[in-house]
């Protein structure tokens, strides 16, 4: 694929329509809303068009670009996609418009700043998973949670101020000691390179190299930051303050593209960067993403607030990708991708759906509920369709991710025992009776509370922002292998990476 | 002959301050619109003489007798004094009419503490570093305590001064030391002589007694009592220009210093005595800014932190430690004179507007100012895309060459800790409702100023490359 800078215009577009938003005048709401839709509707053509043109027999990192940055530093602006990073992209690129789509009455005041804060998110976002140059992908990584902070903060629930500073400082502390272990890095490969570099693709093989003792604490930097995002158990507290006080835009922002940048980094830089560390602490993260798959439940299943419950069922999901990716086996780690796409996918349909009744009843409550299938029928059937989907029904998105993962964790070579499995498995049944039980409880039964009664059903609006997500949750449930083999060439090459001499060996 | 009108071209943003000085003190004199006529003559002046040594900073040259370099790294902090006194003067036209107390000096004292600056920056002698020293100083006493009918100001000129000449006291016997023993003010002959030197006890009590006295000036811990007080004191462009001007003269006579002893040291001797106070500034900078109410003081103690992180560049001693201290030096002056900037715009008549709490809801009431404030605080908190994280990035890559990974692990953890309360600022303006009232007074020459060091905060963050690869060409 020769070079169009395809890469460049995908976060050129929703920053320059950022800037361009600046200058809307303050009572044009509307116009803002409409423009901040074509943006973004416009990203996603753009990735629309990567997508198709993609070259999937060739696999490993396309649209290449490379421009001197700092030319002093040999930092350069190196950007490109992998079938991983194309799928997230995509991710992104689909959610940033319905998010927009769903807040369109639900953000009233400071439509303009709204507006503006989510595309430079998505610039942000995209950034991330595009980034091929270490000191690129941290500038990203750091500058989205600018707008994230805003997002929460100001257009928030009462408790805004405390979940925004949490998540900001919560976040940046995993960050910044990831900076030193970049700065290392770079300095470290000054002494084979014979000059310092940022660059993902020459630091791939720089890294192996380091000495173990070493590696493991460049991998412990790396992997604390993106544990904090993902984020990985005992380090989630963060996730149900930002998740409840956030507004539902940016609480599906978080789950479905948020957490997923805490995962994909994993994935892209501490698994290939640092390969005999992340063998080395594979069963102990792979311990704790257990504690987070069952605890997470445990704690989801105890809740009163239908946003938080979400929130923890997050934690739970989050805790099955980081598993997949810890496995090191092709299945496992193909699974933790797709299951990456499927948490976006339907923990995005969750909130959206929690932010539709919210809107109208501005309580999420679930005592306050119950009955209201009878009141609003669409609503409850494209809820039993994300809790479904969220539960892992075959023949929905979640089950295929989950199921990859199970098996690829029962015989990956780096755990090597199939406990694993066994606890991770007792996650599903638990994800099953978390929300079918809010489901019973919302749903079903008489509508005690008369409130719940005049409750109207979703407006058009609504049906399509929630359809276009069902589309994808049936497609990948029924026929992964459109998106599986988008990322199976870029996983391969991961495990190749990190597993060099048994891979050879499983073949 | 020929050398001569070589040399004057060389030393001519000296001489355009200088000459500036003399004008601007006979139109205080002689004419009755010195108000009106003085701000713009010295911004003038400050331009000039700024982008005359950006444009010729190619032309290095000792000049002097061998007491002054010009060229080069020199011209590059020329630059960044002379730019920041130009916001100053620039903010100070509507601050003084707002404040109703116009000193004909208050210009013409810039100008002179610039001159100071400048010549502590190309000294190539010990000698013009102390004179260019106490030539800023003093201005800075007296522009501390210029608005003579506020107690605040005269405790702070006075504070200022007996700690200030204290300080003095420090490097001056730090000179006769090193003259004592290097029998030489010289820099040069002091470099070359340094392989002898550096064993000899009192020669390095001499650097030392050196290196504290310009703790002071740089208001690193435990050498910063002054700062607050100081800060909150003075006017809040004064203020401005002592935490950026005079933090980057100071950190400049550093680095002329230290600059050429460490080209032939091979080990940096003063490596434990950096590492602790820089260590030192840093926590205590960050912790205790959090618990501040006043703005001023709040940015005093963030002064005191970034103090901390330039000396990281200071502890390693390699040239990149030397270039991210200039580069840091330059973006903390644009963030920095913006916040003090907007400080200024803000602050009422008679000392109000400068707690906190009446930021509160700006972000409602004067979005403009409020979206500047908070580019500054993310700046100032080391967070991309702006200026003040790639200053960090810069010192921190010079810290892991040096080995000196521990000091750059303990400058991201005070990050995070200033991070809480620059993230104050931007609650308050955005996520909190007003508490009180505020009208701030229109002031297109501040705003003016403000807007220009934001586009540098954006500019030099987005691409620092260009201003990476002047500075990295003159520290070789």
């Amino acid at each position: 694929m020769e070079n169009n800078y395809l890469l460049s215009f995908l976060i050129l577009a929703p920053l320059a329509g950022s800037i361009i938003l600046l200058f809307f005048g303050k009572d044009k709401e509307n116009l803002v809303r409409y423009f901040g839709l074509f943006v973004s509707v416009l990203a996603f053509i753009i990735s629309l068009v990567l997508f198709f043109n993609y070259d999937l027999t060739k696999g490993g990192f396309q649209f290449v670009e490379k421009f001197d940055w700092i030319q002093n530093l040999h930092i350069s602006y190196n950007v490109g996609i992998d079938g991983i990073s194309l799928l997230l992209v995509m991710l992104t690129t689909f959610l940033t418009p319905l998010t927009l789509l769903s807040s369109w009455k639900s953000i009233k005041h400071n439509v303009k700043e709204f507006t503006f804060f989510m595309l430079l998110l998505e610039v942000g976002m995209l950034g991330v998973f595009i980034a091929l140059d270490l000191f690129l992908f941290y500038v990203f990584w750091e500058a989205m949670l600018i707008p994230m902070y805003f997002i929460i903060g100001i257009w928030g629930g009462d408790n805004r101020i405390y979940a925004s500073v949490k998540f900001f400082l919560y976040t940046m502390f995993g960050s910044l000691l990831m900076l030193v272990a970049i700065v290392w890095l770079a300095v470290y490969a000054s002494s084979s390179l014979g000059h310092f570099s940022t660059n993902l693709l020459e630091l791939y093989s720089i890294g192996p190299t380091i000495q173990a003792n070493i590696q493991e604490w460049m991998f412990l930097a790396f992997a604390l930051s993106f544990a904090i995002k993902v984020p990985l158990f005992p380090l989630h507290t963060w996730l149900p303050d930002a998740h409840v006080q956030a507004p539902t835009a940016g609480s599906v922002i978080l789950a479905g593209v948020l957490l997923k940048m805490g995962t994909y980094g994993l994935l892209r830089f501490c698994l290939p960067l640092f390969p005999q560390a992340s063998i080395h602490f594979a069963p102990y993260i792979s311990v704790l993403a257990i504690i987070g798959i069952i605890y997470g439940a445990l704690v989801a299943m105890v809740q009163k607030d239908m946003k938080k419950l979400v929130a923890y069922s997050s934690v739970a999901h989050l805790g099955f990708v980081v598993l997949g990716i810890f496995a090191m086996t092709p299945e496992a780690v193909q699974g933790a991708v797709i299951q990456m796409i499927n948490h976006g996918l339907s923990t995005g349909a969750l909130f959206l759906l929690v932010g539709v009744v919210y809107d109208r009843t501005h309580t999420r409550e679930i005592s306050e509920y119950g009955g209201i299938a009878r009141v609003v029928p669409v609503f409850a059937t494209f809820f039993m369709i994300a809790s479904l989907s969220s539960i892992g029904l075959p023949g929905l998105n979640g089950f295929v991710g989950e199921f990859l993962i199970l098996i690829g964790s029962f015989k990956s070579p780096v755990l090597n025992s199939w406990w694993y499995t066994v606890f991770a498995a007792s996650g599903v049944i638990f994800a099953a009776v978390y929300l079918l039980w809010m489901y019973q409880r919302v749903f079903f039964g008489e509508v005690k509370n008369p409130k719940m009664s005049t409750l109207t059903d979703m407006n058009n609006r609504e049906i399509f922002v929630l359809a276009s997500i069902f589309l994808f949750i049936v497609w990948i449930g029924i026929y992964p292998g459109t998106f599986l083999k988008v990322s199976a060439k870029s996983t391969q090459s991961i495990i190749e990476q990190v597993l060099p001499n048994k891979i050879i060996g499983m073949k | 002959m020929l050398n001569n009108i070589q040399e004057f071209y060389n030393i001519l943003p000296l001489i355009i301050i200088g000459t500036g000085i003399l004008v601007s003190l006979c139109i205080e004199m002689y004419s009755k619109k010195s108000e009106t006529v003085l701000p713009w003559l010295s911004i003038i002046i400050f331009l000039s003489a700024g982008f005359y040594s950006l444009l010729n900073v190619n032309y290095v040259s000792i000049v002097m007798q061998n007491m002054l370099a010009t060229g080069g790294i020199v011209n590059v902090f020329y630059f960044i004094f002379t730019f920041g006194a130009a916001v100053v003067s620039l903010l100070s036209i509507d601050y003084l009419k707002k404040y109703g107390t116009y000193f004909g000096e208050y210009y013409l004292l810039v100008q002179s503490s610039v001159l100071g600056m400048m010549l502590m920056a190309g000294a190539k002698d010990l000698f013009v570093i102390f004179l260019g020293l106490e030539m800023m100083s003093v201005s800075f006493y007296a522009l501390a305590g210029l608005n003579r009918h506020k107690l605040k100001a005269n405790e702070a000129a006075l504070k200022y001064f007996l700690l200030g000449a204290f300080a003095t006291g420090f490097i001056v016997y730090g000179i006769a030391l090193i003259y004592g023993t290097a029998s030489t003010t010289s820099l040069d002959l002091i470099a070359s002589r340094f392989s002898y030197l550096k064993t000899d006890l009192l020669f390095d009590t001499g650097i030392l007694l050196f290196l504290i006295g310009f703790s002071f000036k740089i208001a690193a811990f435990p050498f910063h009592m002054w700062v607050p007080d100081v800060y909150e004191g003075s006017s809040s462009t004064i203020a401005g220009l002592f935490s950026t001007g005079g933090k980057a003269a100071a950190f400049s006579a550093i680095i002329v210093t230290l600059g050429v002893l460490f080209n032939n040291a091979g080990k940096n001797i003063f490596e434990p005595y950096l590492a602790v106070i820089s260590v030192f500034s840093m926590l205590f900078g960050s912790i205790v800014a959090i618990s501040q109410s006043n703005i001023k003081r709040m940015l005093a103690y963030s002064s005191i932190a970034h103090a901390g992180y330039m000396i990281i560049g200071l502890a390693a001693g390699n040239n990149d430690g030397l270039s991210g201290i200039v580069f840091y030096l330059a973006a903390y002056t644009f963030m920095n004179l913006g916040a003090f900037g907007i400080v200024a715009i803000i602050e009422g008549r008679e000392e109000t507007n400068l707690d906190l709490k009446s930021y509160a809801g700006l972000g409602s009431r004067y979005p403009i100012l409020a979206a500047l404030l908070a580019v500054f605080m993310f700046s100032l908190a080391g967070i991309p895309p702006f200026a003040g994280f790639f200053g960090k990035y810069y010192v921190f890559i010079a810290a892991v060459k040096a080995h000196l990974t521990w000091l750059a692990i303990v400058g991201v953890l005070s990050s995070v800790i200033s991070v809480y309360f620059y993230l104050r600022v931007v609650v308050l303006m955005y996520f909190k409702e007003p508490e009180t009232e505020l009208s701030v007074e229109r002031s297109n020459t501040g705003l003016l100023a403000v807007i220009i060091s934001v586009l540098l905060v954006i500019v030099v963050g987005v691409a620092p490359g260009s201003l990476i690869g002047l500075i990295t060409s003159f520290l070789r």
